[in-house]
């Protein structure tokens, strides 16, 4: 009896996150990509040009965005040696499956990125730790969920081309900016002190940005697989 | 045996932009039967099997596995399974890790215990915990035997299974085949070796510019005149 589409996803997912976790290739290079941007970033402001405050939205989303983007490249990357894509695309799950399965994977890899970044981005820049600042995190994964939907479905068209590295982020950047642009506002209001309600109109365009584009993606995901 | 073919594949053909790489190739394959199929490189021999396993849509005509139609999806992909060129593993993974992620993906109830006896079954039960990218390539190519074939396949596709086996591994996929044929599954085997060919298969065909030329019984078929009509086929000289 063929595994239901949650239980294949998960199965998918627990396999991408044993890899990474014995390579720690992709896991490292964000990670340090992140932290070397923090510190670049850092050096490069001139504290008395620009309030800290006003940077580090800014900065945390830069860095988010391209952190992720390198381990999104991996994602498909893993399949190609040997062509493990045709032992996946072989066995008797959904295409949907496979998509849930390696966006999973993908957002617990963004998210493990995220979780060391943000202190590192507060701990720069003074950011204040206040009540708005839970709300900052749920921002992070509310975006990465988007951010890891669109980059998981480009990851598996650029897998096949020379320049995966290159197109991968030619692709996805377009799309990335209706996920990028209401969480840095809405980042850049709540780090700035105001009440959770005044980046309420933000956070709900993220998740109606979220929610199209999860589906939308996972419905054309079968399309960049299958010959 | 059960007289329903596991394969039947009615006037495929594919097309790559203006390029014919199979063209209205027909056959079925009884349970119990295999096929080996011969042809030279460039031939459409994968490609017929890349479409038989669903890895590729036909441009026209159809095809059915144990009864269900390819475009029954995971139906009929439940009931293949397929030793590429590749080894479709993973070398960060064990070789128990590897078969068992195939198992799970099939629904297979205990998949641990299902991966360790498909490893068994090809001889490398005392690699089970080695990653993979530490085995030789024959060691690997027995996982990916064990890995195609852990869910039982009805059909089992072949394309050069033998290739970088040693003669223990050798023996144990010719077994295993013999295994699987007894239990009612079919084989199709992609070879250029024509002796072994006629030796694992009860049918053989010759595949020849995206053609199939006739499927014959290989029982009385000797290697050598089989090899001379290949020859033929492809326009060898004898001496070749």
């Amino acid at each position: 009896m063929p595994p239901d589409t949650i239980s294949a996803a998960l199965a998918i997912a627990r396999k991408d996150l044993a890899i990474e976790f014995r390579t720690r290739t992709a896991f490292l290079s964000s990670l340090v990509f992140a932290l070397l941007a923090i510190v670049i970033f850092y050096f490069a402001w001139d504290p008395t040009a620009i309030p800290a405050l006003d940077l580090a939205p800014g900065v945390l989303w830069v860095i988010f965005t391209f952190s992720g983007l390198l381990g999104l490249n991996r994602s498909f990357g893993i399949e190609q040696s040997e062509r493990a894509i045709d032992g996946l695309l072989l066995a008797p799950v959904s295409r949907q499956a496979i998509y849930l399965g390696k966006g999973l994977a993908n957002l617990l890899f963004v998210l493990a990125v995220q979780a060391i970044a943000l202190p590192a981005v507060v701990l720069f820049y003074n950011v204040p730790v206040s009540g708005g600042f839970a709300v900052v995190a749920a921002i992070a994964v509310l975006a990465a969920i988007g951010l890891v939907a669109i980059g998981t479905l480009f990851s598996s068209m650029a897998v096949n081309t020379r320049l995966a590295e290159l197109l991968l982020p030619m692709l996805s950047l377009p799309f990335f900016v209706p996920i990028v642009m209401p969480a840095a506002q809405a980042t850049a209001s709540l780090l700035a002190g105001r009440p959770v309600a005044e980046a309420a109109a933000w956070l709900k365009v993220l998740l109606a940005f979220d929610i199209v584009f999860v589906a939308a993606c996972a419905l054309a995901f079968p399309y960049t697989i299958e010959e | 045996m059960s007289s329903t073919p596991i394969v039947l594949a009615q006037a495929l053909s594919r097309r790559f932009g203006a390029r014919r790489a199979v063209e209205g190739v027909s056959f079925e394959l009884l349970a119990g039967q295999s096929l080996a199929l011969f042809g030279p490189n460039g031939a459409g021999k994968t490609t017929l099997m890349r479409m038989l396993a669903g890895l590729l849509r036909p441009t026209s005509g159809s095809a059915s596995v144990a009864g269900v139609a390819l475009r029954g999806g995971t139906a009929a992909r439940a009931q293949v399974g397929m030793i590429g060129h590749h080894s479709m593993l993973y070398p960060a993974l064990t070789a128990a890790e590897n078969v068992e992620f195939a198992a799970r993906l099939h629904g297979l109830p205990d998949a641990a215990n299902v991966a360790r006896h498909a490893l068994d079954g090809v001889g490398i039960l005392d690699r089970a915990a080695v990653p993979v990218r530490a085995l030789s390539r024959g060691l690997q190519q027995r996982v990916a035997i064990a890995r195609s074939t852990v869910h039982r396949p009805k059909l089992l596709l072949c394309d050069e299974p033998f290739g970088a086996l040693d003669e223990s591994g050798a023996r144990a996929l010719a077994e295993l085949l013999q295994r699987m044929r007894s239990g009612g599954s079919a084989i199709i085997l992609i070879t250029h070796d024509i002796a072994q060919g006629l030796r694992h298969a009860t049918h053989a065909a010759m595949m020849r510019d995206g053609q199939l030329a006739g499927v014959e019984p290989t029982s009385g078929v000797a290697p050598a005149d089989y090899a001379a009509r290949y020859r033929a086929l492809c326009g060898l000289s004898d001496a070749a």
